[in-house]
């Protein structure tokens, strides 16, 4: 069966298109707000949402998205909430859903059922920075079985035994880390980007998305070049509460140099 | 993960490297003051009326505690691996001092992270670290406590991971750190072993310490393990007390979880969300636990506990009167835990304390619990 994900990905570049795939935090800063928001990002020409589920221990992630993880957990939002809220927004949008959460919550829910739930509430992907492909064997296996598509990342400073792990396991697209660091840092992106990335689709056949590090059009546009999808996280989470026009027009600018 | 693979890489050659050991032996002896004595505390033994009680004297090692002898094998290596930077996480400071130590030592730059509530309750440690020329970088996200200072560590570690050795300072973290910590704390029981048969021309009865990440618990206990007859027991931060909440015995009250890339015991709610800690001592207040400790509670090998903050601080004043001995706060709580069991055992009993570090770093602390203006 063909995810969500693959789908959309397909028309994209069957169109000779790039996917914008923005990343939200679930509940920041609050939970009707962020209803608001992924109608504003699927109008405004967002391909796939990244939502964020607030952990404690955020690694991965810079001062932008632990501020804004701090802010949902006030809210009281947990994996269990994240998952009845996408079931509830499967009622309005069917645009294609990743969550983005740590292992710790995923563990503690349970494996198995993490899957079947996530799934049924209508969940196509799941991004957790800090359970490595090598880890992973029982989740793989789980969401594979509910067709939930797991997402692995690859740095800069992977190597190719790495790669060759990633390219195999990680369904949907894979994620490629613009550099090595933390998300929400200024972009430097490495001078080996596209070997690399040329590297990684020597191997398989799955999209290639770039993320951490990018916050404007330019950037966005500059990724775009040599890449199948543009995730822009802190850069959108940093403007969550400006007027909805003010947003509009950034979310559009992004929208127009992802091609 | 390719760092950890280097990293695991440049370890094992390194062991089988004589260049390498030969060096770390060297400075073990005339750097760090290698070996610590192994002390009979006569006076204690005498005023709890039971076992004999011996002290492991890391707290007389270079900088003050055991943890320099990680430390030091840890600024070796990066050393050897071509990097140029230490970084490290620091709790109560010692750490911090004893990586600030190896990087001036082999002569790396080096960055400390140190939560917001311990700078305020470790600042004479704090200062030690900046003499020796390491920059404290202070972490007020989250409990602002040895936790959030390991992310941020982490954090910049996965920024700057070509030229920067991350200085895990206890036996957690991703594989290789745990076996890694382990294997340079061990000379702690090896060394003990042949000195409590010289003392005593048998093996103890009972080893005592106190676990926070467990460094030097599992330094004094792995070259016993393989003895049954010695009892080992690992004395975890029971702060207020378990029922309060307000504590850091993840034995006592946590369950299965990861944390910073580790599966062990962890204080977490429903959710898997980390739950806040709490002891009077720094170096304990952490909300997971090495794995290795873990495995060895689960297969009853180590029975583990916990000491209250006011027990600890009842033992940091006993020791201090009866040895002349001011010991670190978290030491006191493997003290705590030999008050309460010698006087319980007859005098032909023998009982291994680890005495960990040196009060000194903790003598401002307690005179602001005690209300004393210093």
């Amino acid at each position: 069966m063909t995810s969500r994900i693959t789908a959309r990905f397909r028309e994209i570049l069957k169109k000779d298109k790039k996917a914008f795939i923005p990343y939200i935090m679930t509940g920041h800063p609050t939970l009707q707000r962020t209803r608001e928001l992924i109608k504003l990002l699927e109008d405004s020409g967002a391909d796939i949402i990244e939502l964020g589920v607030p952990f404690s221990d955020p690694l991965a992630d810079g001062p932008t998205i632990q501020k804004a993880a701090r802010t949902a957990l006030e809210q009281g939002i947990t994996l269990h909430k994240v998952i009845d809220f996408v079931a509830d927004l499967r009622n309005a949008t069917q645009i294609p859903i990743i969550l983005m959460t740590y292992y710790n919550p995923v563990y503690k829910y349970g494996e198995e059922l993490f899957s079947r739930e996530a799934s049924a509430a209508g969940v196509d992907g799941l991004i957790i920075p800090d359970l490595p492909p090598d880890e992973a064997a029982n989740l793989i296996a789980y969401s594979k079985k509910q067709g939930v598509d797991t997402i692995f990342l690859l740095a800069p400073t992977s190597t190719h035994e790495r790669i060759e792990k990633v390219a195999k396991v990680s369904r949907g697209f894979i994620y490629y880390v613009s550099m090595t660091g933390i998300t929400g840092s200024d972009l430097s992106m490495d001078a080996s980007i596209e070997s690399h990335i040329a590297a990684i689709r020597k191997k398989c056949s799955t999209p290639v998305a770039v993320g951490f590090g990018i916050s404007n059009a330019d950037e966005a546009s500059a990724v775009a070049k040599f890449a199948d999808g543009v995730i822009v996280g802190s850069a959108i989470v940093k403007q969550v509460e400006k007027p909805d026009d003010e947003l509009r027009t950034y979310l559009r600018s992004l929208r127009e140099a992802i091609r | 993960m390719p760092a950890l693979s280097e990293l695991e890489a440049a370890y094992t050659t390194a062991g089988k490297d004589t260049v390498f050991t030969e060096e770390l032996a060297l400075l073990q002896t005339t750097y760090i003051g290698r070996p610590t004595p192994l002390y009979f505390a006569k006076r204690l033994t005498e005023r709890l009326g039971g076992a004999k009680i011996y002290l492991k004297r890391e707290d007389l090692a270079h900088t003050g505690a055991h943890k320099i002898n990680n430390a030091i094998g840890q600024a070796l290596l990066a050393k050897k691996m071509g990097k140029q930077r230490l970084i490290a996480e620091t709790g109560a400071g010692q750490h911090g001092v004893a990586t600030a130590t190896g990087a001036a030592l082999t002569g790396l730059s080096c960055d400390i992270y140190m939560g917001s509530d311990d700078i305020a309750r470790q600042s004479l440690n704090v200062f030690r670290m900046k003499l020796l020329g390491a920059r404290v970088i202070e972490v007020s996200t989250g409990s602002r406590t040895l936790k959030d200072a390991i992310n941020e560590g982490l954090r910049d570690w996965t920024t700057n991971v070509r030229t920067t050795h991350y200085v895990m300072g206890t036996v957690f973290g991703p594989h290789p750190f745990p076996m890694m910590v382990r294997d340079f704390q061990a000379v702690i029981g090896k060394e003990a072993k042949k000195q409590i048969m010289k003392a005593e021309g048998r093996l103890p009865d009972y080893l005592i310490a106190c676990v926070g990440g467990g460094s030097n618990s599992i330094g004094l206990f792995f070259d016993f393990l393989a003895h049954d007859s010695v009892r080992m027991i690992g004395v975890e931060a029971g702060g207020r007390g378990i029922a309060s909440g307000e504590h850091a015995a993840r034995f006592a009250g946590g369950s299965i979880g990861i944390l910073q890339g580790t599966k062990s015991y962890l204080l977490q709610d429903d959710d898997g969300n980390v739950l806040g800690t709490h002891s009077v001592s720094a170096g304990l207040d952490y909300a997971s636990v090495g794995p290795e400790h873990a495995f060895l509670k689960d297969s009853g090998r180590v029975e583990y506990t916990y000491a209250e903050d006011n027990e600890a601080l009842g033992a940091f004043e006993m020791l201090s009167r009866t040895e002349g001995i001011i010991p670190a706060l978290e030491s006191s709580h493997a003290l705590a835990e030999a008050i309460k069991r010698a006087p319980a055992l007859s005098k032909e009993y023998v009982i291994v304390v680890n005495l960990s570090g040196r009060g000194d770093k903790d003598v401002q602390h307690v005179a602001r619990i005690k209300g004393i203006e210093l």
